[in-house]
């Protein structure tokens, strides 16, 4: 199971150390600054890296790397996984997740810790459980907690910790009852050259916060439920019900959850929303290069394309770019020769470009490589699957709570070549 | 949502500013001076600030174990928080204060009775933790009343403290009645306790691989079916993980267990996933693949294996790695999911490479179209490391997908006129492997390859290309221009580039033998003469010598045609990919190696193996009835070696001849400068050379100086090692083959030795009578083996009695393992064996009797035999028939298991009898015979399945052996 934590920043330093089991040397650690090292890019450090005596597997988010400590065969993906959810844990806790926010809060971190894990195996990793069990810091508990002299760390037993719920707590109480359902698709997709799409598909999520008092048990059912054929369910959802009537039937988690995650596959047919007319030359010879980009929607169902944002890496020889937007600001950056254009909306009727030259280096021979073209994008008010949901009931509950959904579809990884 | 969410960040950082950093500021007055006099503060304030203080300290690695009995008088306090700070802090330097540990034992005690199970749970579970042997054993009560609470909060976190104890002390445990109390608590009520203490067992079971802790029976699994419905997803793991190791009666009970299990492919944790797929995949194997569930099933899998593609980039990799296996043993579930790997261009590179090699695996006519497409565009990005793997990735796609072939070269020859150096000289190492599936089918290329011979730098590259400039010498106009090119910076070359060249312009020379003989006499001396490296001086010798006694031979030795690669060459080889089917989701399945390669502290882990399919209809009494469905597609050939495919492909011309030319005429042993020519090289050379005189001077005779160890090649030992078998025949023989003469006298200047081959209790043994026929005393005696099918090696050095005085003789046993490298020989049980004395070195090949091989092990079990015997696929059966045999069945039944090989089932037919027998060989292969004996007809019929069918012959030689001996 797992053995020990280290939190390491960019710099390559080990600011904090968590072991469950005996206590294992930082200096295991090595092998993974080693590791660092040797990795052009920081994300490319390999996730499960072998020492002699144990493995050390790593995560990297928000420019932390996360790496467990095991000796043991254990399954990486379980590893990984905790990770993710300790992560995630304490971006719920305090907000963001940085160096200086576990160091603010370095005695919650151990605390949450201890609670996550006993000798390495999880305990309670579910963000409701834990907020009764160590209370997150807020600014009026901590004085109220001078004043009075009590704690952050609950006295009972959390209450859904063994329950057939563990989810949800007991006794939950608001006075405005209400439940908010967001629909948020992202789309993957690669262009290629002559703008036909080779791949594309949908990663989408229904995430949830639903304040309802007592122990209120929805349904949810869609207009199309066909379209989800690859899911994956919190664990508060009746998989019996889906599978036979195609309808999310659950008692929710108390706050914030996701309820539901789905793959909408290569298979079907997969709307693009935007689409890009490029062309990037280099001569041979010569050292100017052209550069012609236009935007322009596509299959958008009448919805504006917002938050446009455009980024390439340049090829190596690329000195420096004078470029002219019709809209938006756009940089590039010498050294890393990224080019980011700032778009803003896309206006139908008078659609955005950027066009200029890029100036090389003299004498160079013509770059090899092509630069793809990241697009990011949002899209209010529709979900590009066309999933719908069709009613949101609620029962074991008299009262009547406030329901709400909303559909936004982004750009996940949007890549198109040139 | 976005906005409640940013709302309640402002929220929390107003909050932060009050922080925990506090704790981290000092003063100058010395900071474990200050924290004593608070934490002996009268205040409870104060006192909890300064443990958090001291916490903080302790977590970014500062010591401060000098505060330990400061801090353990604060324990007894009714402050949860201050409790559970205490807690942490004794946890980590309990093991340097033994002793005062002791002081907080009785706090632990009394906290166990607490009416609060939170508190009774926390302090269980603290104390599991303090790795002390004097708190272990107060903990003993405290643990065993906690294994009993009420409240199954308590119980659950005893089940994992059992785990803890039994990792500081086992016999404890054992002795304490613990792990009966673990293996009820499996029925429990409550599923999270039920998953804990799964887990605790599962992680106790793997420093005790024999022992039946998780013995796992229907009633058992149903049990813990019912849990995983309800338990988190963390106990589902672990759940999972050991239903994976149950092995289901029947089919039956195999899909209900699916069925059950299905349900957590839709699980939001990826981890959870994995383990559903790793049970799924395994207790599939024994559904029949007529079912419809089968059929269902196989669907099912697919989507969440690429939904696990979508998630965080660690994530992905572990579940490529894990896919690349599935793909292996069961390319269905994802062929039409090719679209899912292509790869983005800001994927990490561990994420990228595994893609492709997905992709190539996945490759099929059918997708061959767009796979290339996306390697060419692979084959431009800026990540040299990645470009080189796509490039290489379309030669292999050629290699696998034979449609596909023109279409890839075309790309590479696309590549190859970028000019970008890598990229050229990576597509002239791949075009090279296309030559060699596809022989004299592309050869129009070569004048565009041979246009960019000088870019190349890479050794790999250099080597391909001479290697293709030798292969196709006939072709090329300037092929001795090309080759006498690279031989200007010679001994600057990279050994493999050197070893290519040499044998490219020995090929050469052959092919074009009027223009180049100054070449090959230039590289032949370069190599034996000017060379420190011992394999490059012998592969010149070797040529050196063929090209002198017989050319003929020389011709069909080197120019002799290839066998074709293989499609797949690097797939993992049958029985360790079921091995680690079984282990998907494990460090191994990230690995690709079996846990017992290299996971510590596993001692003698148990290797996992698929359940074998039942059959397909009623279970049948004999394996006759195999023709009827259920057998699997035939295992694809495998060339072991990973990755270095190229090494093998450049070496195979050194490969000994399976022709058995003429033995060389004894005057060539006495090197005269004539006699090397010998008459061959005029009838290789045809009627237009002049005269053979000429020829002779430029050849000359080999270097006058020579290092005294090569005297022995040239002298005659060669000869030896291109003589096999021929020369030293030996007859198959009993369980021990009589003796016979290995080397005779006067070819090993006065030794001789004759041997024979002999498993004694288990270990094998090469017996030898040793003869001193020469004038002198011999001494220094040392064995070796070449590379041979199943790696036998000397187990100890040869221990000859010296002084080994002339005309005596002397019996040596050589016992041997067979860890030794591998080489598949030509036969299978050829051997061939160096023998180093005072004098010289000499070599001889022998052969060993397949049975030696035969582990006292080889016995299969009745089911197992069926089951094997039906999964073998027919095309590898040999039938064979013994002649003349006068024995009864349960004699020769007899006969036989002194062999080791094991008579299984009996059956009589008509008055025939059947036997089933089976072996195993050392390195794991099994053999399965089917042995028919009718009374009165002394001609046996025999019937060999194995997975390995080339093993059949060897095995039938020993079988025909041992049964007239």
């Amino acid at each position: 199971m797992i053995h020990s934590l280290f939190l390491v920043n960019a710099s390559g330093d080990i600011f904090l150390e968590k072991h469950w089991k005996s206590v294992v040397s930082r200096s295991v650690c090595d092998y993974f600054f080693e590791a660092q090292e040797r990795a052009t890019e920081p994300e490319n450090v390999p996730p499960v890296i072998p020492t002699p005596h144990h493995y050390l597997i790593s995560v990297l988010r928000h420019r932390i790397y996360f790496v467990a400590v095991i000796q043991s065969e254990v399954p990486p993906l379980f590893v990984i996984e905790f990770l993710h959810r300790v992560v995630d844990t304490f971006q719920d806790y305090f907000g963001v997740c940085t160096e200086a926010a576990i160091k603010d809060n370095v005695v919650v971190v151990y605390e949450l810790l201890e609670e996550m894990l006993d000798n390495g195996f999880p305990l309670a990793t579910e963000s409701n459980i834990l907020k009764e069990l160590i209370k997150p810091p807020t600014i009026l508990r901590t004085m109220v907690n001078t004043i009075t002299g009590s704690t952050n760390v609950g006295e009972q037993l959390p209450t859904g910790q063994l329950s057939v719920v563990p989810w949800r707590r007991t006794g939950v109480k608001y006075t405005n009852n209400e439940a908010y359902f967001d629909v948020v698709e992202e789309i993957d997709a690669i262009i290629d050259k002559s703008g036909s799409t080779i791949t594309a598909e949908i990663q989408g999520v229904i995430d949830a916060c639903v304040k309802l008092t007592g122990m209120p048990d929805l349904t949810l059912s869609f207009m199309n439920p066909r379209l989800l054929d690859d899911v994956s369910f919190h664990p508060c959802v009746r998989f019996k019900r889906w599978e036979a009537e195609r309808i999310l039937s659950f008692i929710p988690p108390d706050g914030n959850f996701r309820l539901l995650s789905y793959h909408v596959s290569s298979q079907n047919l997969v709307a693009i929303p935007v689409y890009v007319k490029h062309n990037i030359t280099f001569r041979e010879g010569s050292s100017q290069g052209r550069f012609d980009l236009t935007l322009g929607p596509k299959q958008t169902m009448g919805k504006a394309v917002e938050s446009v944002l455009v980024s390439s890496q340049l090829p190596r020889g690329v000195l420096n770019t004078n470029l002219n937007p019709s809209q938006g600001t756009y940089t590039f950056d010498p050294v890393t020769k990224l080019l980011t254009w700032d778009v803003g909306k896309i206006n139908p009727q008078k659609l955005p470009s950027l066009k200029g030259s890029m100036s090389l280096q003299a004498g160079a021979s013509k770059p090899d490589e092509n630069p793809t073209i990241n697009i990011q994008f949002k899209i209010q008010q529709m979900a590009i699957s066309g999933l719908k949901v069709n009613r949101l009931d609620m029962y074991g509950e008299k009262y009547k709570p406030f329901k709400g959904i909303k559909y936004m579809t982004k750009a996940g990884k949007f890549q198109v070549r040139t | 949502m976005q906005e409640w969410a940013n709302q309640l960040c402002e929220n929390r950082q107003f909050g932060s500013k009050m922080t925990d950093s506090k704790y981290f500021t000092t003063t100058k007055k010395g900071e474990i001076f200050e924290l004593k006099a608070e934490l002996n503060s009268d205040k409870k304030e104060k006192k909890k600030e300064a443990v958090k203080k001291v916490i903080a300290s302790m977590t970014v690695g500062k010591d401060v174990s000098a505060l330990f009995p400061d801090v353990v008088n604060c324990m007894q306090t009714d402050n949860l928080e201050l409790k559970k700070l205490v807690y942490l802090y004794l946890m980590n330097y309990a093991k340097s204060q033994p002793d005062m540990a002791i002081m907080a034992v009785n706090t632990f005690v009394k906290d166990c009775e607490d009416p609060n199970p939170l508190i009774r749970a926390l302090a269980v579970r603290t104390m599991g933790c303090i790795r002390v042997d004097k708190i272990t054993e107060y903990l003993c009560e405290p643990l065993r009343k906690c294994l009993k609470d009420e409240d199954p909060y308590v119980r659950k976190t005893a089940a994992v403290c059992v785990a803890k104890l039994h990792d500081i002390n086992a016999q404890l445990v054992e002795d304490q009645g613990f792990l009966d109390t673990l293996k009820d608590l499996i029925s429990d009520s409550n599923p999270m306790v039920v998953a804990n203490a799964v887990a605790a067992l599962s992680e106790i079971a793997e420093s005790h691989p024999n022992s039946n802790l998780l013995d796992l029976n229907p009633q058992s699994i149903n049990k813990l079916l019912t849990a995983l419905n309800e338990c988190t997803e963390w106990g589902q793991i672990f759940i999972l993980d050991c239903l994976a190791n149950y092995t289901p009666r029947d089919d039956r009970e195999s899909q209900s267990i699916c069925e059950r299990v299905t349900p957590r492919l839709s699980h939001a944790n990826s981890a959870v996933v994995l383990s559903a797929v790793k049970v799924l995949m395994k207790f599939m194997e024994m559904l029949p693949k007529d079912l419809d569930y089968y059929g269902t099933l196989l669907k099912k899998l697919a989507p969440p294996l690429v939904t696990l593609l979508s998630a965080e980039p660690e994530l992905q990799y572990v579940a490529l790695r894990n896919i690349n296996l599935i793909v292996q043993k069961r390319p269905e579930i994802l062929k039409h999911e090719m679209k899912v790997f292509f790869v983005k261009y800001n994927d990490p590179i561990y994420v990228k490479l595994e893609k492709l090699d997905i992709m190539i695996r996945l490759a099929s006519q059918a997708n061959i179209a767009q796979v290339l497409a996306e390697l060419k565009e692979y084959a431009t990005e800026v990540d040299v490391d990645f470009v080189r793997k796509a490039v290489r990735a379309i030669g292999r796609c050629a290699i696998k997908v034979e449609q596909s072939a023109e279409r890839c070269v075309s790309t590479l020859l696309d590549l190859i006129q970028t000019k970008v150096n890598y990229v050229v000289q990576e597509a002239i190492v791949v075009i090279k492997d296309i030559f060699r599936k596809y022989p004299n089918k592309y050869e129009s290329v070569i004048a565009t390859l041979c246009e960019n011979l000088d870019s190349l730098d890479e050794p790999e590259a250099r080597a391909a290309m001479i290697w293709i400039v030798g292969e196709y010498a006939e072709r090329i106009d300037n092929a001795d221009e090309l080759l006498e090119s690279f031989l200007e910076g010679f001994h600057d070359e990279s050994t493999q580039v050197q070893l290519q060249l040499l044998t490219a312009i020995v090929k050469l020379f052959l092919k074009k033998p009027t223009e180049t003989q100054e070449l090959v006499q230039q590289v032949l001396s370069l190599a034996t003469q000017d060379s420190d490296n011992p394999d490059l001086r012998d592969r010149g010798y070797i040529y050196w010598r063929l090209l002198s006694t017989d050319p003929v031979a020389a011709k069909e030795v080197v120019l002799a045609e290839k066998p074709l690669i293989s499609e797949e060459t690097d797939l993992i080889e049958p029985t360790l990919l079921e091995e680690l089917i079984c282990h998907i989701g494990t460090l191994a399945s990230v690995y690709h190696k079996p846990p017992s390669a290299f996971v510590e502290g596993s001692r003698g882990v148990q290797h996992k193996r698929l359940p074998a399919r039942a059959g397909s209809g009623e279970s049948a009494e004999s394996p006759d009835t195999v023709s009827t469905g259920g057998v699997s597609e035939a295992p694809p050939a495998v060339i072991p070696s990973q990755g270095d495919l190229l090494g093998d492909l450049l070496n195979l011309d050194l490969t000994p001849p399976t022709t058995t030319g003429p033995p060389p005429p004894t005057s060539s042993m006495q090197m005269g400068a004539m006699d090397l020519l010998g008459g061959g090289l005029d009838s290789l050379l045809g009627g237009d050379i002049g005269g053979s005189p000429a020829m002779g001077a430029s050849f000359g005779a080999p270097p006058a100086v020579m290092p005294g160890s090569f005297n022995a090649p040239v002298s005659g030992g060669l000869s030896d090692l291109f003589d096999l078998g021929g020369g030293v025949g030996m007859p198959m023989g009993a369980y021990v083959p009589p003796k016979t003469v290995w080397l005779p006298a006067m070819k090993a200047k006065g030794l001789e030795i004759s041997g024979t081959f002999a498993r004694r209790s288990g270990v094998v043994q090469m017996e030898m009578t040793l003869t001193n026929k020469a004038m002198s005393v011999m001494g220094d005696f040392a064995i070796q083996f070449n590379r041979n099918s199943f790696g036998l090696a000397p187990a100890g050095p040869l221990q000859v009695l010296t002084p080994f005085t002339p005309n005596q003789s002397i019996e040596v046993t050589l016992p041997l393992n067979t860890v030794g490298p591998v080489m598949k020989m030509e036969p299978l049980n050829n051997l061939q064996v160096a023998v180093k004395n005072n004098i010289d070195v000499f070599y001889f090949s022998c052969q060993y009797p397949i049975s030696m091989l035969f582990v006292e092990d080889g016995k299969m079990e009745r089911q197992v035999f069926l089951a094997t015997w039906k999964d073998i696929p027919n095309d590898n059966e040999s039938q064979f028939q013994i002649k003349d045999c006068h024995l009864n069945s349960d004699a020769a039944s007899n006969k036989l298991q002194g062999s080791n090989i094991f008579t299984i089932a009996k059956r009589t037919v008509d008055g025939q009898d059947m036997l089933y027998q089976s072996m195993k060989l050392t390195n794991g292969i099994w053999i399965l015979a089917e042995l028919k004996v009718q009374a009165g007809n002394p001609n046996y019929t025999i019937s060999l399945k194995c997975r390995a069918p080339e093993v059949a012959q060897s095995v039938f030689q020993s079988y025909e052996a041992v049964l007239k001996n």
